[in-house]
């Protein structure tokens, strides 16, 4: 199965299809109504926690938040509180530290990966395989396997200490390689291979074929892998928290998020916008690049 | 230079410059590598290219597991060698954090396909298929702790006495019921986190199972249909075969993923009431209690775990390749 077969969501116009026998199977009443149920499940959740977010806290804590329909009281005062208020919960900093890592984070391993993934696909040389295979199963590594160790190198450094950021750079760069790489990889192995050779007859040298033949090709797949890293690093807790050393200047705001569960589990006033100011600019990305997102996705879960 | 030492955005920006400039070295030295022939042009062109991922891979995650390995035979300090003492622990005291994890890696793969798939079907072709399927997708975009946060807000417990906030036991206490603790009260409290883990990778799921359900040929279909095949046997003997490697990369994806997971549990109950899992139990040894022994010793039991699912995985792809020829 090639990504591109399973990336077409177009819906053929053909009577007869894998799903429809099913959902003749089902009914198509009970059918549409229990895909109803759990598109509801799914949703509302999280419309509730934003719907909380504005009411003022004394409804939040009295209340549950359907009851803004038969009483609307709206405020954002929570949100005011959770930017700029007092240092303990104050999460725009955090927000900052969350904006410092990610950028870096998702650049360097991207970069990195395509040029691997140029490596992997289009150079020869021996080993290649073997190599690539290992690359795929660091994939599987679970984080927790490579902490300790990791930290220990930064920790107490000069360089550290100057650059209080560079160790949570370089972990979620080295955590997002071999995913990247193998996403990467399949999507340039779809580039065929006659169109290689032929700038390479024509005098292009690897730097040129890498630069004005792969890039532009690529950048779809360069788009949806970006978005992906992107929100992983956003999404990230244990990293954020294991590698900032508890410090408030570089942690993330999961991390903060996080503590506040913990310390100030019952202010449902700063928790819900709290979570909502962490999950805004995710969703951001979600919706503005759906279809990128989900051909990354693709690509990785469907091997080969 | 203040500015780039003194200010975060100073050093973002001293970041990228930094990288776009060692990029800009490399590229160079493959520019002048273009010229030479022969072998050694491909032995720099691999370096050039392959070197910088492979050297970080190997010194941030090959030592690194090779020395967590060590690490789970040393003592809390990794000073002295206490052989499998560490692991020891896991059959004492970790029993709960095992028979946990054994339980979230059971359901959540298994819920999160098997709604993603009905999910994927019932809507094909609908009109609103788009809208529906971005509203269960919706979840994959949100951090752990921020579906945290949501979910204890719809499991939130107030006495019988007190108005219900939380969106359960509002409608619980509405039918007449007593309020029910759902993350306090074991064993029960573990499948309402394992809950929040499914609402998070059905998405998943059904994005993978859809795209697969659209690639099944539909003269596949159509022939079965014209052998009098039944819309259940349709569905069991050509539907579900045909994108059976499709589900086992979404069940083995989900899997390795919720082996690592400890945000949801130490957002929702700090892992307390009966909750505990591997992953957050190496989080606690590691990190709160300082005891890099036992901590190393349960990322290596993760790991351990997970090893059956990639060779599984593994020769998975090869089969495929071999059928592809």
């Amino acid at each position: 199965m090639t990504t591109k077969a399973l990336t077409s969501v177009n819906p053929s116009k053909s009577t007869g299809s894998a799903a429809g026998s099913f959902k003749r199977l089902v009914g198509n009443r009970i059918g549409s109504a229990f895909a109803l149920v759990i598109a509801v499940l799914w949703t509302v959740p999280t419309f509730g926690l934003f719907l909380s977010s504005f009411r003022p806290e004394a409804e939040i804590k009295g209340s549950g938040w359907w009851t803004v329909f038969t009483d609307p009281q709206f405020t954002l005062d929570n949100y005011a509180q959770i930017l700029g208020g007092a240092t303990s919960t104050n999460l725009a900093v955090y927000f900052q530290n969350s904006v410092v890592i990610a950028i870096p984070a998702t650049i360097a391993p991207l970069i990195l990966a395509i040029m691997a993934s140029y490596a992997f696909s289009v150079l020869q040389w021996k080993g290649r395989d073997i190599v690539f295979v290992a690359v795929f199963t660091l994939q599987i590594v679970p984080l927790q396997m490579a902490l300790i160790p990791l930290l220990r190198v930064f920790s107490g450094t000069a360089v550290a200490d100057v650059f209080p950021f560079l160790s949570l750079w370089v972990a979620h760069t080295i955590f997002g390689l071999p995913l990247a790489i193998f996403l990467l990889h399949n999507f340039m192995s779809e580039v065929p291979r006659d169109l290689i050779e032929a700038a390479r007859i024509d005098g292009a040298g690897h730097v040129t074929v890498f630069m004005r033949v792969m890039l532009p090709l690529m950048l779809p797949a360069i788009a949806s892998y970006a978005i992906f890293q992107f929100l992983w690093v956003w999404n990230d807790l244990l990293v954020g928290l294991t590698f900032s050393g508890g410090s408030r200047t570089v942690q993330p705001l999961t991390a903060a998020l996080a503590a506040m569960t913990g310390d100030r589990g019952q202010d449902w006033h700063l928790l819900t916008a709290g979570a909502f100011i962490s999950i805004l600019l995710p969703l951001v990305v979600f919706f503005a690049l759906q279809r990128f997102f989900v051909r990354g996705l693709l690509a990785g879960s469907v091997k080969g | 230079m203040g500015f780039f030492l003194y200010s975060k955005n100073g050093q973002l920006i001293l970041a990228v410059l930094a990288f776009v400039a060692l990029l800009a070295v490399l590229l160079l030295i493959a520019k002048f590598a273009d010229r030479i022939k022969g072998r050694k042009q491909t032995l720099v062109m691999v370096a050039v290219f392959g070197g910088p991922a492979l050297l970080l891979l190997v010194l941030g995650q090959v030592y690194p597991a090779i020395r967590t390995m060590w690490m789970s035979l040393m003592d809390r300090r990794s000073e002295n060698f206490v052989g499998l003492t560490n692991y020891a622990y896991l059959f004492e005291d970790g029993l709960t954090a095992l028979a946990n994890t054994m339980l979230w890696v059971v359901l959540v793969p298994a819920g999160s396909t098997i709604i993603g798939l009905v999910y994927a079907v019932l809507i094909d072709k609908s009109r609103f298929e788009k809208v529906a399927k971005s509203l269960l997708f919706l979840p994959m975009a949100i951090s752990f702790v921020g579906a945290g946060i949501i979910w204890k807000f719809v499991y939130e417990y107030r006495g019988s006495a007190q108005e219900q906030i939380g969106l359960l036991n509002a409608l619980i206490t509405s039918l007449g019921f007593e309020p029910v603790r759902f993350l306090q009260d074991a064993p029960l409290n573990t499948v309402f986190l394992i809950v929040v883990m499914v609402w998070i990778q059905a998405g998943f799921a059904m994005v993978v199972l859809s795209a697969a359900i659209k690639a099944v040929p539909i003269d596949i279909i159509e022939a079965a249909r014209l052998d009098g095949a039944s819309a259940w046997q349709l569905f069991t003997r050509v539907t579900v075969p045909s994108i059976r490697p499709s589900l086992v990369v979404v069940l083995t994806t989900i899997c390795i993923a919720t082996l690592k997971v400890f945000d949801i549990t130490l957002t929702m109950t700090g892992a307390e009431f009966n909750t505990q899992v591997l992953a957050n139990e190496m989080y606690d040894w590691s990190f709160t209690f300082g005891n890099n022994g036992i901590g190393s010793a349960m990322a290596v039991v993760i790991f351990l775990l997970v090893i059956p699912l990639v060779v599984y995985n593994v020769r998975q792809m090869n089969k495929n390749k071999a059928v592809r020829g």
